[in-house]
């Protein structure tokens, strides 16, 4: 097991100031930043936002976010002990809640 | 407080709810909500998919749905409602030429016909594909482009259905968790057909997305209708373990066992399955449960490979070989840093597929009027063990045959029969919830504890002290579930979604758990250690339901 440190931005559209959380999360070789995610919100803090479906296929493309400033899928893109991982909501889209973004097709929204 | 009125309501779009959509259009429904608590077409297993459709095409050989029918019920070790795996078996081609005029684009032969290929449990050519290893997410964007063509068909995604609605007996709609306001919503409907998809989620190995965690199931049962066949969950003997992979179908290595062999090795190096009545001598020729049973009796002995598989090794492939026969997926392994001529990869039994669920006739009515059920959450076509490439089809077919029926149902009504106030109770718990609590645990500490349970207790080998402890302890989490800490708000609350999630996922664990403890033999993917003959007076499905007090009870016969 080694450690990973991923720097996760918390919060909602609305809030006054950009906030990040640091956490700390053991990993086997090969896991991925949306494993270290799930452990985080299992272990660690049920509040924390993401959006993912497929977990394993990287079909649903659901769990596309920022990752030290580039897009990426959080499913494919491996966990680090080398250095901290900065993640954002995906760019340019509408943001709701501290890893996820509105996604959505326009016409598939409740209103 | 959102309110929505529609003819038919579908929860769940996959393969099954979205051909039930299309369906029901056709079928002279004026208005069509469908609804996902992911993303319309890309939530489920449908788009996660990567190998064979079967269909009597008759493309590649003489083939005839009776042929298709033998061997889904031969598969289905006596088992299957036949009327219904008759409805899949006719139904499919019919289905599959649908899927071709709208552009599916199954691989073709040199004449243009469907290329189909033989698969484990066939007795001729019958499975269609799309290339490469493109099954699903191209069955998933075809019906996805049809259902966004029609303008009846309103969808709505991020609702997440958590209670059925009924008036004097009847389907009379649903409330649901818009997650990202965090509100209920309630929904009229004429008719309702839940198309939920499978529960391989609430175990730990599995090859399920987070969105296959039961619900459906939990759904039917509150309302009212039957469960069959819940004790039968497939588990698919060599998925996946490590080192981690993704992008790839877990199930990927049993075409690879099958073209070139591979040796399985326990945690030492040995080969084992000898020693359990199976002698390979190269070929594949272990018989599924043998190899599940093999694997789980190595581990459990400490002779497991690290990760608590086993091992899994072409080393003794030549390189040319392994090339000429996965090129591509070679490449793609390469790209993980998998090479199989150097290294073994790490394999075990995970929950791949669940033959049973809701009860259904073969109009995919349920025994609560105007409910109706399709895909991986009906059950009954697939008795005691699925044959390979036949879900697919039945989410297609019974989609279909679902949208049709309750068309139908709903023309012969004027209005929904939503009484005042009614589904007032599951809105407030959804309320209440949203005002957040402190509490004894998470909901997401909950349901890791839930995977962890069912994959120790009731995977592929059952005995009935494992299963008493399980079935002790899901109810005690049943019990405990006003009392776990919920986090406040509403807007994209995850909190609320788990504890949703976690309800329907104790209810569907229960249900298989209860019926697992009252079959009282072995066969197909139900196995007993304690009961090891399959027993014929055990030759009929059984029936669970949920009382009004929310009891659950198994075991009734069919
Ligand atoms: C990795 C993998 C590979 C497979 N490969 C094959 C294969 O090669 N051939 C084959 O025939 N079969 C295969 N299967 C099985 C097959 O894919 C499924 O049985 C079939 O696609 C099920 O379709 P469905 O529409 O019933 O359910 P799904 O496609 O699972 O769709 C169900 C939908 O319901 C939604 N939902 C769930 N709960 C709620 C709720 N409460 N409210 C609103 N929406 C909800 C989900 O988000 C999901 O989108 C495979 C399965 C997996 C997991
Ligand atoms: S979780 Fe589906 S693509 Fe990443």
């Amino acid at each position: 097991m080694r450690t990973a440190r991923l720097r996760v931005r918390r919060g909602s559209a609305g809030d006054p100031a950009v906030h990040y959380d640091e956490f700390a999360v053991p990993f086997d070789d090969g896991a991925t930043v949306l494993d270290g995610l799930i452990w985080l919100r299992t272990h660690r803090d049920p509040s924390l936002t993401i959006r993912y479906s497929c977990i394993n296929a990287n079909v649903c493309k659901e769990c596309t976010i920022a990752i030290d400033g580039s897009v990426a899928y959080a499913c494919m893109t491996p966990l680090s002990a080398e250095r901290v991982m900065t993640l954002d909501p995906l760019p340019g889209k509408p943001h709701l809640r501290d890893l996820v973004s509105e996604t959505r097709p326009p016409r598939e929204k409740l209103e | 407080m959102t309110h929505l009125d529609t003819d038919i309501l579908i929860v769940g779009a996959g393969g099954a709810g979205m051909y039930a959509a299309l369906a029901a259009v056709r079928n002279g429904a004026e208005r069509v909500l469908l609804v996902d608590k992911s993303l319309v077409g890309r939530g489920g297993a449908t788009v996660m998919a990567q190998m064979t459709v079967a269909a009597a095409l008759a493309a590649e050989s003489p083939d005839d749905p009776e042929l298709h029918l033998a061997d889904t019920l031969a598969a289905g070790r006596g088992l299957c409602d036949e009327t219904l795996a008759a409805a899949l078996c006719e139904d499919a081609p019919a289905r599959i030429r649908e899927m071709a005029e709208w552009r599916v684009g199954w691989a073709c032969r040199d004449d243009g016909r469907i290329a189909q290929v033989i698969a484990p449990g066939h007795s001729r050519p019958r499975c269609c594909y799309v290339d490469f290893l493109n099954t699903g997410p191209a069955v998933a964007a075809t019906l996805r482009r049809q259902v966004g063509r029609i303008a009846t068909i309103r969808r709505v995604s991020n609702l997440a259905v958590t209670d059925l609605v009924t008036a004097d007996g009847e389907a009379a709609g649903a409330v649901a968790l818009d997650l990202a306001a965090g509100e209920p919503v309630t929904i009229a409907a004429k008719a309702t057909v839940i198309a939920a998809g499978g529960l391989t989620r609430i175990y730990r190995r599995s090859s399920a997305s987070a969105n296959m965690g039961g619900d459906g199931y939990a759904l039917a049962l509150a309302a009212g209708a039957e469960l069959v066949d819940m004790e039968f969950v497939q588990f698919f003997p060599i998925g996946h373990l490590a080192p981690r992979l993704v992008g790839m179908d877990p199930i990927m290595w049993d075409p690879f066992r099958y073209k070139l062999g591979g040796r399985l090795l326990n945690g030492a190096g040995n080969e084992f399955l000898a020693a359990y009545g199976s002698d390979e001598a190269g070929a594949y020729t272990t018989p599924r449960d043998l190899a599940t049973y093999a694997i789980t009796k190595e581990v459990e002995a400490g002779r497991g490979s690290p990760h608590g598989g086993v091992y899994l090794s072409f080393e003794h492939v030549p390189r040319a070989a392994l090339d000429a026969a996965f090129g591509p997926v070679i490449l793609r392994l390469a790209r993980h840093g998998i090479d199989l001529a150097r290294a073994p990869v790490e394999v075990s039994p995970i929950a791949h597929y669940h033959m049973g669920g809701v009860r259904i006739d073969e109009r995919m009515a349920s025994r609560v009027p105007g409910l109706f059920a399709a895909g991986e959450a009906a059950g009954g076509a697939n008795g005691a063990n699925r044959l390979s490439g036949n879900a697919i089809p039945e989410a297609l077919v019974f989609g279909e045959r679902a949208g049709r029926f309750a068309a139908i149902h709903a023309g012969r009504r004027s209005a929904a029969a939503w009484p005042q106030g009614a589904g007032a109770e599951a809105v407030a718990q959804i309320r209440r919830l949203a005002d957040g609590r402190d509490g004894v645990a998470s909901p997401a500490a909950r349901l890791d504890e839930l995977r962890g349970l069912m994959q120790a207790e009731v995977g592929p080998f059952r005995h009935a002290a494992g299963l008493e402890r399980a079935l002790t302890r899901l109810r005690a989490m049943r019990a405990e579930l006003p009392d776990l800490a919920i986090v406040a708000g509403r807007a994209c609350n995850p909190s609320l979604a788990d504890w949703f999630e976690l309800r329907a996922g104790l209810i569907a664990a229960e249900a298989v758990t209860a019926a697992a403890l009252a079959r009282r033999e072995s066969r197909g993917a139900h196995q007993r250690e304690d009961f090891p003959e399959t027993d014929r007076a055990w030759g009929r499905g059984r029936v669970v339901r949920m009382a009004r007090d929310g009891t659950i009870s198994a075991g009734l016969e069919r």
